[in-house]
């Protein structure tokens, strides 16, 4: 885990006149991973990525790449290249052109052979063999995704910066790419920083996601940590989905807390590791997430040790294939989302709006929060 | 209403086509048909006054239309980092220029530079080191610059519109790409603008060619076809005129139409891209 570190913002701030984007963020980025900015637009992430390129400057702070400090340096002196959000491919020149760009800025140029056989091979490699004298018009998006992607993997970059790259693309084609470029970026080896407001983009390819939101890291960490772990309930809430039952903190031990809801029920949830120690008589929230809720007929009796239950009536069901969502309306809890796998769902036979069913989970999974 | 269009229409064309038709007159007389020939063409090509007015046309065309798409897409470029109250200053200024009559510029450069001429002349004939001091005249360059003044506004209008249609992120994936400042305005900037150029390059030169109003009052003793075309017809309407007329509109439609195709194409490929 002690690799050198390719990027490194310390104490970085950003300011547009009035507008804090980025406010004092310190992170470091390992040398071949594939690290996430995760937020919803206006969070700073895209302002950090342009920052790492080049194309903005910190207001204060310092930016490293490789160790040594690249405040002032402009884009084409850094060795890091960018896929954009609408891949910015050159409309007067051809795939092969567009390819081959980068190398043609060297000093001294590199022959026109070794150009081509460059060319050639990265074409290769993002499976475009033979697409070089096509026009950048003809090409589809993700094709056109591709030969973004090639053009900057060619010069070999010390990081590849990745501006919402799926974005563009319809489903399908996201879920082939997501695989193909972490499969590219194995075989590459280059650091990649992806930025994404997509938080199954960044959970599916993600070796570490920086999870920002008004132009600050909230949590850093690996996607399960981020899954299981969330510091708070902005996290939970961004990565995955939960149910989030509000109320106060009644007692905390720095491992777990109970927390009361205005409706007078008392629950008890685990204190994630990384976040702060609640405080008694403070604002809380207890997160649970949908497929750690059990569902079955009443009197069926629970699968497991349940520590809370409640009687509930199904509202909704939402058939995904894999499994089945069920909203459901419990006592004491309110709308409630419920997740069961497929197997659950065979055995119960499944539920249909206006059913009375039991829910419930267990004190472990859930997560008692701040609620931030 | 279709009636009333096909009469503005006859009314606008007809008399165009009257002297297209009447270039191809055997006869002697513009108002007499006299059977089909191109002789007049030969006659206006073989004459050396037309020649020497369409000499005189073209150079100062080509020259305007080089001078004003250079200056032009320069001062496009530069504008666009002008931001604010400047901006609009300028923008004003450029619209003004494109739509003052050409008399006003006509009279003002002739106004200006008469007077700037003797203020000038008799302070060069007293500091020049001996034999025959040169004297600045009208003539060619002060057509030159009447028109480049004048075509220069056309050009920014096109070469700006052109800029600002351009998908900035392009600039700034070349200067990711290791290239410098320079090479990216030659590798990026200028290819994506060069038919806006090119487009304001033909309209000057038409505008130039045709020219009529200016040119009469600053080309001084210098004749150049419009103001041939003119003079010659207070002899009476030749169809060697009509021919004139003719070959004048056979060139500046297709120039225009060729600026028009570029500058489509170019907004086509860039929809096609985006």
């Amino acid at each position: 885990m002690s690799q050198p570190s390719d990027v490194e913002f310390v104490n970085v701030t950003k300011r547009f006149g009035d507008i804090v984007a980025v406010d004092h963020v310190s992170l470091s980025v390992e040398r071949g991973a594939f690290f996430s900015f995760l937020g919803p637009s206006g969070c700073g992430k895209t302002t950090s990525l342009r920052m790492i390129a080049g194309f903005d400057q910190p207001t204060e702070g310092d930016v490293r790449l490789s160790g040594e400090s690249v405040v002032g340096t402009p884009p084409y002196k850094r060795p890091v290249n960018m896929v954009f959000q609408h891949y910015a491919l050159f409309p007067h020149l051809n795939v092969g052109d567009n390819i081959g760009y980068g190398l043609r800025q060297r000093t001294p140029q590199p022959p026109r052979a070794e150009i081509e056989k460059q060319v050639s091979e990265t074409l290769e490699l993002v499976r475009l063999s033979g697409y070089e004298n096509r026009r950048i018009w003809e090409l589809s998006g993700g094709q056109q995704q591709r030969v973004a992607l090639a053009r900057a993997l060619i010069n070999h970059p010390t990081v590849l910066l990745l501006d919402e790259p799926l974005a563009a693309l319809d489903r399908k084609l996201r879920r082939e790419m997501q695989i193909e470029l972490q499969t590219l970026q194995r075989e590459v080896g280059i650091t990649f920083i992806l930025v994404t407001h997509d938080q199954e983009e960044a959970l599916s390819m993600s070796d570490t996601i920086c999870i920002m939101h008004d132009g600050r890291i909230v949590q850093t960490g690996s996607p399960t940590q981020l899954y299981d772990e969330p510091i708070n309930r902005y996290v939970a809430d961004f990565v995955g989905k939960s149910n989030f039952f509000e109320g106060k903190v009644v007692e905390a031990d720095g491992q777990g807390a109970r927390i009361e809801t205005p409706a007078g029920r008392t629950f008890a949830g685990r204190n994630p590791r990384d976040a702060a120690s609640l405080q008694a008589g403070a604002a809380a929230v207890l997160a649970v997430r949908p497929e750690i809720i059990f569902v079955g007929s009443p009197g069926a009796g629970a699968p497991y040790d349940a520590d809370v239950e409640a009687p509930a009536v199904i509202r909704n069901r939402i058939f995904l294939g894999e499994q089945t969502e069920y909203l459901v309306e419990a006592e004491g809890l309110g709308e409630v989302l419920v997740r069961a796998p497929k197997h659950a769902e065979t055995q119960t036979g499944g539920f249909n709006p206006g059913d009375q069913v039991v829910i419930g989970w267990q004190a472990a999974a859930a997560l008692a929060l701040e609620d931030a | 209403m279709r009636l009333y269009a096909i009469a503005v229409y006859l009314f606008l064309y007809a008399p165009i086509g009257i002297i297209i038709l009447f270039s191809f007159n055997a006869g002697r007389h513009a108002s007499d048909f006299r059977g089909f020939s191109v002789k007049w063409y030969g006659k206006a090509l073989d004459n050396p006054f037309v020649m020497d007015a369409l000499t005189t046309s073209l150079t100062v065309a080509f020259t305007t239309a080089v001078l004003a798409s250079l200056m032009g897409t320069m001062a496009a470029l530069a504008l666009q980092r002008v931001q604010g109250r400047l901006r609009a200053l300028y923008d004003g200024v450029i619209y003004i220029a494109i739509m003052i009559p050409g008399i006003v510029i006509g009279i003002a450069t002739l106004i200006a530079l008469v007077t700037a001429f003797n203020f000038l002349n008799p302070l060069l004939a007293s500091a020049w080191p001996g034999g025959k001091p040169p004297r600045l005249n009208m003539g060619y360059a002060s057509l030159i610059g009447a028109h480049t003044m004048f075509t220069m506004a056309l050009v920014i209008v096109i070469v700006r519109t052109r800029i600002a249609g351009m998908d900035r992120t392009l600039i700034e994936a070349s200067t990711d790409l290791y290239a410098t400042p320079w090479r990216t305005f030659r590798q990026v900037t200028l290819p994506q603008i060069f038919p806006a150029i090119l487009a304001g390059f033909l309209l000057s030169f038409t505008f130039s060619f045709d020219d009529f109003i200016i040119a009469f009052f600053v080309a001084g003793s210098e004749s150049t076809l419009p103001i041939y075309v003119f003079s010659s017809i207070r002899r009476g309407v030749t169809p060697e005129i009509n021919a004139i007329g003719t070959m004048v509109l056979g060139v500046s439609l297709s120039l225009l139409v060729a600026a028009q195709f570029l500058l489509r194409m170019k907004a086509r490929q860039a929809r096609a891209a985006g």
